[in-house]
């Protein structure tokens, strides 16, 4: 079974560490806007979301790209292929979650891609709200589900 | 590197905005922040100048370290001569405004003379804009942020404003950011309201880099690690956020309660963060609903709090129904032990408040104290509060003249000059616990000796933040000293006030100096910043802000005879606790001080001590 | 190009014959190749038990579902066009050099379909007996099928305009097309781009990265009609006009001549004008003649329930031919997009295999980049009986906000000028979240979009 990032809103307490080491470990520089990961502050509550791409198995913005640019890495990332991107977008508006967004300084589209299976979000948290754990163990397949129902239809039982 | 490199010039007189280069041989001396603000606000002013006329300016600046992963790295602070005091002001803010400056490309922000009409700055990376701000002008920080936000479509901008308390010149309006963060101190707020700049709403996408990001990368960790292990940051803070120390201090004898008459207060635990965490009988939920960090902050003490909706402050105002900022230390105990007041829901309420409208918790509550002190003497009347009836301890008395001091309407315009200029007002001078203007915050200098002169030295008026001997006097932080000793504490004070000058300047807050010392920023700061940045370096740095600071105090007409406390601190012994009997002593502790600093006994930096930090 | 080809499909140059044969040299892999053994010979025609007709992105995205699905079952996906199967959708990026033509291979070229014993067969379908449950190919030949799906996709529409086949008139579809523009459309060439919808737009971008002089010519009164309301339309215009493009809305060609060297492209606002190169972009029609007569249901395009059927069975259809269910309508339509293409695809397959497997609609949407601008579209932005919307424009910074709203459900979103997020929109859309109090803060903020999804999905 393989890892996947399992984030607990509960834990979070809003600090952008995870965004910070996003943003280094993919551009090198401190970035919020570059980062793949991003958090929904919540103010009126005191509630602060963690918010990424969930690699989904039939991921929309895999099969809505033209050029065949995503692509699934060892680890059960979607990963996007730089040299392939076109920037033509679609998987911006065909992933479901609005996890896969246009960076227009590089013509390309980003993504989560679990760091190669090292997450860099995940070191940098301080209070475990975001973990890379087995993926049975995670809430992940409550995340599926609710991708499943975001689906176009309903899921075959397999 | 790590800097931006460039500064913001705006020039509020002409509407014009315009980029110039950051003074790099300035930031060799003076850091960021703290430091390289005030060497500009020195250079470019004169320090006698009236702090509302449009020849003062105010500065918005960053740190190296805001906009980078350092934890805490998200610090700004606002340099200007200060409405509250005439001194310099200097408050620091956390919140995720610094890093949108930052990552927007500019180190600071420098506004200059004055707009006719209100303005606001949105500043989107490289393009500044000086925006009519007639549609805000009259509204509260709140609804001002909320506004920006929704009419430039970006719920990313982050919004630095003031509220009607600084259009209407209340004299100690804060400057407030992401809803709850402050400059708090020293009337920043007063300051920009006189230039009818009504906000500053920043997007910032350029990003910060670093000079060794791999070496950077693992001084941070490592930075991280030390605040994590750390009892204080690890543990207490993000529990109880500052209000864990509401009890300690209470303990300790140095709550000063009801305008200082007392040093401790019956009410401490109904007011404290452990109260804060206690099921209310209303809906079973407690006044807490969860910590919160600032940008980049791994110790998140920032507490975010609701009001019991059957309280009568809110139950027909469901406005507030929602978690806001909530009680810090500070501000739970101006509001309560130094009012008397143990309503937990109205100290809450009446912190929502200061938050919303932008005033200052500490100076307001300060001032009510002093109020109070006078009414209940007969000093003033029904007839001056408009028929509030001010005594210790009315909860009602707090909530009611908070809404009026945040809106400078009613008493309100008199409570909004602060207890300095209150009480002089009424002819009772002595009754202002302050130092050059600004009120004390949360710890007695008579129970807690060190802090005392801290105080009394303190460049921007009373403040606990330019010198925290707490740490030592009271947590044993990096060791315990004897809180009611004054031996050592002239060296201690000075130790503490130079480090923290340095702190204060890196774009990092103050409190991981509970858990770092120099030596843990200084390898940060060296993998970030171009040069080599040795502790050594940091403190001489942090000396050197520190007699710029006085140097500035001294033009603007300040002497060492303001190095000191009010007559009751002096004079009026300490009546319970452990310091009973005791009274604060200044005059044991300034000279050895004034020595220590290379100061004349007159306080004035000697020629060899001005040569020596290149004043 | 040919010699890659046929390394890689083996087939290329002896399908008349009609033998096939996956060109996978992996011992690795599972090894179902389609070959006399295992498939049926009836005559000159192969047999497989599934068959696509078409090679795009529907086709592609039925196949791997197919094989997910079955494991041996064999699949015959037939290539009309001499190149691997290959995304239209990204034809334009071949014309601004981002790619090769490679580029533009759904599936590259490391025969990743042949792995999957998906062999693809060039040959063009001319007509269907869903009797004998067989198609011929153009030139002889055919196939015979268990389970077949219509992926033929959609041709370009060439109106009714004189000169149209004059050679320097080009639509701009095929990779062939894409060729041929590449070499008339350099630095400084003068061009008129008829029709400015969304494959007008598209296109549009592309001519502009090459350096050309660009006028375009769009027959409604704002660009792209279909996909944007007139205010976002307009400030769509104004953007390009701001960036030295002639935009000529309300305006037809009404003839192209032959001139000295030049084509002299005559409008009916009176003038005219001699460019290098004509780009037809006025919209495109489902390829579905070759059913005509077949007694299939078709009405703009092939008509299929929500298990991907249409009214024959065992034929499936998907992609731009086919008019499936409407996620927004409840009717029936066609959304010739690449995401549909592929939901058709993956569905269509599910049930081929006999997992039912209902599919709740496609959702109307497209995103655009006009040089530079960014657009996007989902659902009923027009609005619904009843249903409320909020609008949010800044037009000196070129951003908008258009959502509508059915009870307390979104519906319908424009933008202009955001690219965070953007596919929240979908999400809330096709989830119909039930928005509550969000909806209230959507109406006063409608930017607040992200915020309102993760809140609401928490």
């Amino acid at each position: 079974m393989q890892n996947s990032l399992h984030i607990n809103p509960d834990s979070c307490t809003g600090c952008h560490q995870c965004v910070l080491a996003c943003s280094d470990r993919h551009g090198d520089d401190f970035s919020p806007i570059k980062s793949r990961i991003q958090i929904f502050r919540f103010e009126d509550e005191g509630r602060y979301v963690p918010y990424t791409c969930t690699q989904c198995e039939e991921a929309w913005c895999q099969k809505a790209c033209p050029t065949n640019a995503i692509s699934v890495d060892g680890n059960g990332a979607l990963i996007v292929s730089d040299a392939q991107c076109v920037g033509c977008k679609v998987c911006t508006i065909a992933c479901p979650f609005g996890t896969i967004n246009y960076n227009a300084d590089t013509g390309k589209v980003i993504k989560c891609d679990l760091c190669g299976g090292a997450p860099a979000c995940v070191e940098a948290c301080p209070t475990d709200a975001i973990t890379f754990v087995n993926s049975s163990t995670t809430g992940f397949d409550k995340m599926r589900k609710w991708a499943a129902k975001t689906d176009a239809g309903s899921q075959p039982s397999a | 590197m790590a800097w931006a490199g460039k500064l913001l010039r705006v020039n509020l007189t002409k509407g014009k905005c315009k980029s110039e280069p950051l003074n790099m041989d300035w930031a060799n001396e003076y850091l960021g922040q703290r430091g390289l603000a005030t060497k500009y606000l020195a250079e470019e002013i004169d320090a006698k100048v009236d702090p509302l006329s449009a020849d003062n300016k105010l500065i918005m600046a960053t740190g190296p370290l805001t906009g980078t992963s350092a934890s805490t790295g998200g610090r700004y602070s606002v340099i200007t001569k200060g409405e509250l005091t005439g001194a310099i002001a200097c408050s620091n803010s956390g919140g995720f405004f610094g890093n949108e400056m930052k990552n927007a490309g500019w180190d600071m922000i420098i506004f200059e003379g004055k707009s006719k009409k209100p303005v606001y700055l949105y500043l989107q990376d490289n393009n500044a804009e000086l925006i009519d701000a007639g549609e805000f002008w009259g509204a509260s920080c709140w609804d001002t942020e909320d506004g920006i936000k929704a009419k430039h479509g970006d719920q990313f901008i982050r919004v630095a404003s003031i509220g009607v308390s600084g259009e209407k010149g209340v004299k100690y309006a804060c400057i407030i950011n992401d809803m709850d963060r402050a400059a708090g101190r020293s009337g920043v707020g007063t300051v920009m309201g006189s230039k009818n700049l009504k906000a500053v709403a920043i997007r910032g996408t350029i990003g910060v880099s670093v000079k060794d990001s791999e070496t950077f990368a693992s001084a941070v960790s490592a930075g991280k690690q030390v605040l994590a292990d750390n009892p204080v940051t690890g543990q207490g803070l993000p529990t109880y956020g500052t209000q864990v120390l509401m009890n300690v201090i209470n303990e300790v004898g140095a709550l000063p309660t009801r305008n200082h008459k007392d040093v401790q207060f019956e009410g401490a635990h109904d007011i404290s963060g452990e109260a804060m965490h206690e099921p209310r009988k209303s809906d079973g939920k407690p006044n807490l609903v969860s910590n919160a960090a600032c940008f980049a902050c791994t110790i998140a003490c920032q507490r975010v709090s609701s009001i019991d909706r059957t309280h009568y402050t809110v139950v027909e105002r469901p406005e507030y129904h929602k978690a806001s900022g909530g009680l810090e230390y500070e501000a739970a105990w101006s509001l309560g032990a130094a009012t008397g007041v143990n309503d937990l829901d109205a100290l809450t309420f009446a912190n929502f408040l200061c938050n919303e409208h932008g005033i200052d918790p500490i100076t307001f509550g300060a001032t009510l104290a002093a109020a109070m002190e006078m009414y209940e003497t007969g000093v003033i009347d029904d007839k001056i509060t408009g028929g509030i009836k001010l005594n210790f301890g009315s909860a009602e008395a707090l909530t009611t003249t908070v809404e009026l001091t945040c809106k400078a309407e009613g008493f309100g315009a008199e409570l909004g000059l602060g207890s300095k200029r209150l009480c002089e007002k009424y002819g009772k001078p002595e009754l202002s616990m302050g130092v050059k203007g600004q009120e004390f915050p949360a710890y007695d200098g008579r129970g807690i000796q060190g802090i005392g002169l801290a105080y009394a030295t303190s460049n921007r008026g009373a403040c606990h933040l330019r010198g925290y001997t707490i740490a030592s006097e009271v947590l044993g932080i990096p060791e315990k000293t004897d809180p009611l000793e004054t031996d050592g504490k002239a060296g201690l004070v000075k130790a503490f006030q130079d480090a923290t000058a340095a702190f204060d300047s890196a774009g990092i807050c103050i409190f991981t100096s509970f858990a770092w010392t120099l030596e843990d920023v200084a390898p940060q700061l060296d993998a970030a910043c171009d040069g080599a940045w040795s502790t050594e370096r940091l403190l001489e740095i942090g000396e050197r802000i520190w007699n710029l600071e006085r140097q500035f105090n001294l033009d603007a007409g300040f002497t060492g005879k303001d190095d000191t406390l009010p007559k009751r601190l002096l004079k009026d012994a300490a009546n319970s606790g452990p310091a009973k009997g005791k009274v604060a002593g200044i005059s044991k502790m300034l000279p050895e001080y004034y020595e220590l600093r290379g100061w004349s006994k007159h306080g004035v930096p000697t020629k060899e001590t001005r040569a020596r930090f290149g004043i | 190009m040919f010699g890659f080809l046929k390394r890689l499909f083996g087939f290329a140059d002896n399908k008349q014959t009609g033998s096939t044969q996956t060109g996978s040299s992996s011992t690795s892999e599972p090894k179902l190749s389609l070959s006399p053994s295992d498939s049926e010979k009836r005559g000159d025609q192969i047999h497989a038990e599934y068959v696509i007709v078409g090679a795009g992105p529907a086709a592609v995205c039925a196949a791997e579902t197919l094989r997910k699905n079955d494991a041996e079952g064999t699949i015959l996906m037939l290539a009309a066009e001499d190149a691997p199967p290959y995304s239209r959708m990204a034809i334009p990026y071949v014309l601004t050099g981002l790619i090769s033509e490679e580029g533009t291979y759904l599936r590259g070229d490391d025969d990743s379909l042949g792995k999957k014993a998906i062999s693809v067969h060039h040959a063009k379908a001319i007509a269907l007996d869903p009797n004998s449950k067989s198609l011929s190919f153009e030139g002889g030949g055919g196939c015979s099928y268990n389970k077949l799906l219509i992926a033929t996709g959609a041709s370009p529409i060439k109106p009714p305009v004189e000169g149209l086949d004059l050679p320097g008139v080009h639509h701009c579809w095929t990779l062939a097309d894409a060729r041929a523009i590449a070499d008339k459309a350099g630095e400084g060439a003068e061009i008129i781009l008829m029709g400015a919808g969304f494959i007008g737009c598209i296109i549009l971008e592309a001519l502009v990265s090459r350096g050309a002089k660009l006028t375009v010519v769009e027959a409604e009164d704002t660009m792209v009609p279909r996909m944007m309301n007139t205010v976002a339309g307009n400030m769509i215009k104004l953007w390009c006009q701001n960036k030295g493009i002639t935009i000529n809305t309300s305006t037809r060609v009404t003839g192209v001549s032959q001139g000295t060297g030049q084509l002299d492209v005559a409008m009916d606002n009176g003038t005219s004008k001699s460019v290098d190169l004509v780009v037809v972009a006025t919209g495109v029609k489902p390829n579905i003649a070759f059913l005509d007569g077949v007694g299939i249901d078709m009405d703009e395009g092939i008509l299929v329930n929500d298990m991907l059927e249409t009214s024959i069975s065992d034929v499936f259809a998907a992609g731009d031919c086919a008019q499936g269910p409407d996620f927004a309508t409840n009717g029936n339509s066609v959304h010739a997009i690449q995401p549909t293409a592929t939901d058709h695809g993956h569905f269509a397959a599910l049930n081929m295999v006999g997992n039912k497997a209902s599919y709740q609609g496609s959702l109307n949407m497209n995103v655009l980049d006009t040089v530079g601008l960014i657009s996007t579209s989902f659902g009923q932005w027009q609005g619904v009986e009843g249903g409320e919307n909020v609008e949010l424009i800044d037009v000196d910074n070129f951003r908008y906000t258009y959502l509508t709203f059915d009870g307390d459900c979104l519906v319908g979103a424009l933008t202009l000028g955001r690219s965070n997020n953007v596919g929240v929109m979908r999400g809330l859309i096709q989830s119909r979240i039930k928005l509550g109090g969000w909806k209230d803060k959507l109406l006063e903020d409608p930017n607040r979009l992200a915020e309102a999804y993760i809140a609401c999905r928490q």
